[in-house]
């Protein structure tokens, strides 16, 4: 056995075990983040100091560089870390779901919902509703797709295999939805619409941030809560039901989170491939397998591969920027590859 | 699941398509933003004026689009119709295989990188990139201890897709000079499309499916079980190969010429193997005529939707050929 923390509230109604290895690696990677967002926001057409860039944030600096820092860069770095911080969880909470290493967000059709549904928002009610509205109807995409998704699958039961070729299918289906939706918009020049398409921060504002920041803050807590017993399930559904786990509702519950997180991402910065995907693999390399541990290393993992992959997108080619949904899906998709090599006699 | 028809009736219900491909090109001929009557179309053909707008409508862009089509849509299936047999997988086409994909990033590359602008040239580069996102796809779906299954095979389709996807986008956004028009093409389109594009390719389509048409026995062999095909006699390689290279032809062909069409190699063998059964003698010309038929039936709903524009014909296969797909994936234990 590892030597392992555990918190536990009165009564032991709440305990929470976690290896101190990770909560090491956890520590580790928070601090690279806190590092990233600095250096990312240092790095651009100029370079400003990682030091100006401190003391610009904390408001030191006489307003030197706070049009360039705080106005242009700052929020698309901040927007990128959330992003993958929320499309990481989304992967790592469907993985442990699904129990298959090949779930995330995309190729489950989760994303593709909230896609259609966002292009179809813009371009049908455009100019009706606020945009404000935006995020909450990709999460309801998101959510009425996966619900759909989980009901064509069902057939007694719902197979992970099923699962995944039903959303591969449903994902054919929204994706021509969203090319529909976008030929029939006025506002989006056909460029403007790709970009989205592929997953970018491309012009991020603070009021991306201020959207998803808070969804993310709830949800953590709520499906660590709901993550309890997801080792438990690891053992099998009847099995979990005899330690006294409620298997389906808690499975709902979990569900729920992965959907507001996706949704959420896919609102303020489309269709990032892959994310969802990598991340929980990464972590599950670092921290082992232990849930709450695996849930909470993805996290920061994700953020540092959208951040990464911004950061490159928007320097290697200057002055061109490419949108960071290319990097993820090019290292991603290679990645999915050699994940369906290495599980080659389970399908 | 017993075929709808009998063997007798076999070659009437081929008639029959053929009647429905002749209605289905005369519809696509007379409808759209220029409604052309019958007789109009008739005298276009017979003695052409240069003055009236319907003729010159007709001949430059009705013409080409039915054309190009019947000709995309039937060896979209055929190929998918080989594709089924080949890797014994309900769920395999074209598009699910990601050679769509694979032929639209060497072309973009062709096109960004190395300045091609000749469409022949551009050709032998989809057929390349048709080859090896097939090779890929098939290689990957083989490995393992159950041989080739159709989820493998799927889901290595879904990640080639992926990710020559991405290449294109960072081609595109790279040099951005005729997004636009790259992007419609991207989408899968048969419109703003010269006969001329067609032309090219035409000869190495037809020869492939012409092969393809005398396959029928070979590959009704073939799926009675490799070890009863070599028993037979069978040179079961041969066979193999050559199914795949027929293929690449048809579906890198079309995707040369009309973009990433997706689904249509899915349903159209599906639904033809529903009339007249697993008997590929039948199967593939039947595949033919009904691939020419869906893809000018969804031409004709793509320009009339949303009048004065128009969707990319990949939007409407994908809207009918998802729920195909999901509906094949659902019922599971089917085999071809």
């Amino acid at each position: 056995m590892r030597k392992t923390y555990v918190i536990r509230s009165k009564g032991e109604r709440f305990s929470f075990l976690i290896e101190r290895r990770a909560v090491l690696v956890i520590t580790a990677l928070m601090l690279l983040v806190l590092i990233c967002a600095v250096v990312g926001t240092s790095i651009g057409s100029d370079f400003i100091s990682p030091l100006q860039v401190l003391w610009t944030i904390l408001g030191l600096n006489e307003g030197q560089h706070d049009f360039v820092v705080l106005t242009l860069r700052l929020p698309r770095v901040l927007l990128s870390l959330l992003v993958g911080a929320a499309l990481g969880m989304s992967g790592a909470i469907l993985q442990g779901i699904i129990r298959n290493p090949l779930a995330s967000p995309d190729v489950i059709g989760i994303t593709g919902g909230a896609a259609v549904a966002a292009v179809g928002f813009v371009t049908l009610l455009g100019g009706a509703l606020s945009i404000k509205l935006l995020p909450a109807f990709a999460v309801i995409g998101a959510l009425v797709t996966s619900l759909i998704i989980y009901a064509l699958a069902w057939k007694s039961g719902v197979t992970p295999i099923r699962l995944v070729l039903i959303g591969i299918g449903v994902s054919s289906i929204t994706g021509a939805g969203t090319t529909f939706m976008l030929i029939l918009s006025p506002f989006y020049s056909a460029g403007q619409a790709y970009i989205w398409l592929t997953g970018s921060v491309y012009g991020a504002a603070w009021r991306e941030v201020y959207t998803i920041l808070p969804v993310i803050l709830l949800v953590l807590p709520l499906s660590l809560w709901f993550a309890r017993s997801i080792n438990a399930q690891a053992f099998g559904d009847d099995l979990a039901a005899g330690l006294g786990v409620a298997v389906q509702r808690e499975r709902v519950g979990l569900l729920l989170c992965s959907v507001l997180l996706a949704g959420f991402a896919v609102s303020v910065a489309g269709t990032l491939g892959f994310v969802g995907l990598i991340a929980p693999h990464i972590a599950r390399r670092l921290v082992g397998n232990l849930f709450g541990s695996l849930l909470l290393a993805s996290a920061p993992i994700g953020a540092l591969l959208v951040c990464g992959a911004d950061l490159i997108g928007r320097t290697a080619f200057l002055p061109l920027d490419v949108p960071a949904g290319v990097f993820t899906a090019g290292i991603g998709a290679p990645f999915f590859l050699y994940l369906l090599f290495r599980n080659r006699n389970q399908f | 699941m017993l075929p709808l028809l009998r063997d007798k009736s076999k070659i009437w219900g081929l008639a029959a398509l053929f009647a429905l491909l002749l209605i289905a090109s005369a519809a696509s001929l007379m409808l759209g933003r220029t409604e052309i009557t019958f007789s109009t179309a008739v005298e276009a053909f017979r003695n052409y004026n240069e003055e009236s707008i319907e003729h010159i409508v007709l001949h430059t862009e009705r013409l080409p689009r039915t054309v190009i089509a019947g000709v995309v849509g039937a060896a979209l299936a055929v190929a998918g119709a080989l594709m089924q047999a080949l890797t014994r997988n309900p769920l395999a086409s074209p598009s699910v295989f990601g050679i769509n994909a694979g032929a639209i990033f060497f072309i973009v590359l062709s096109i960004v990188v190395l300045s091609v602008s000749s469409l022949s040239t551009m050709m032998w580069f989809g057929f390349a990139g048709a080859a090896l996102a097939a090779l890929i796809v098939y290689a990957l779906g083989s490995l393992g201890r159950d041989g080739i299954t159709p989820i493998k095979i799927v889901l290595a389709g879904t990640a080639i897709t992926a990710l020559f996807s991405s290449f294109t986008q960072a081609m595109l956004v790279l040099n951005s000079t005729g997004l636009q028009d790259v992007l419609f093409w991207l989408a899968g389109s048969v419109s703003g499309r010269t006969l001329e594009m067609l032309y090219p390719v035409l000869p190495y389509m037809t020869i492939a499916a012409l092969v393809a048409l005398f396959m029928g026995r070979a590959i009704n062999l073939l799926l009675t079980g490799e070890d009863i095909a070599k028993g037979m006699g069978q040179n079961v390689l041969l066979v193999k190969l050559l199914m795949g290279a027929v293929v690449v032809f048809l579906a890198g062909g079309s995707v040369a010429v009309a973009g990433s069409v997706g689904l249509v190699g899915l349903v159209v063998p599906h639904v033809m193997r529903a009339l007249v059964g697993n008997d590929y003698r039948w199967l593939i010309p039947y595949s033919l005529f009904g691939g020419a038929v869906l893809l000018l039936c969804s031409d004709v709903i793509a320009r009339l939707v949303i009048l004065p524009n128009e969707l990319p014909i990949g939007v409407v296969t994908a809207l009918i050929g998802g729920p195909f797909f999901v509906y094949i994936a659902r019922k599971g234990g089917a085999k071809v």
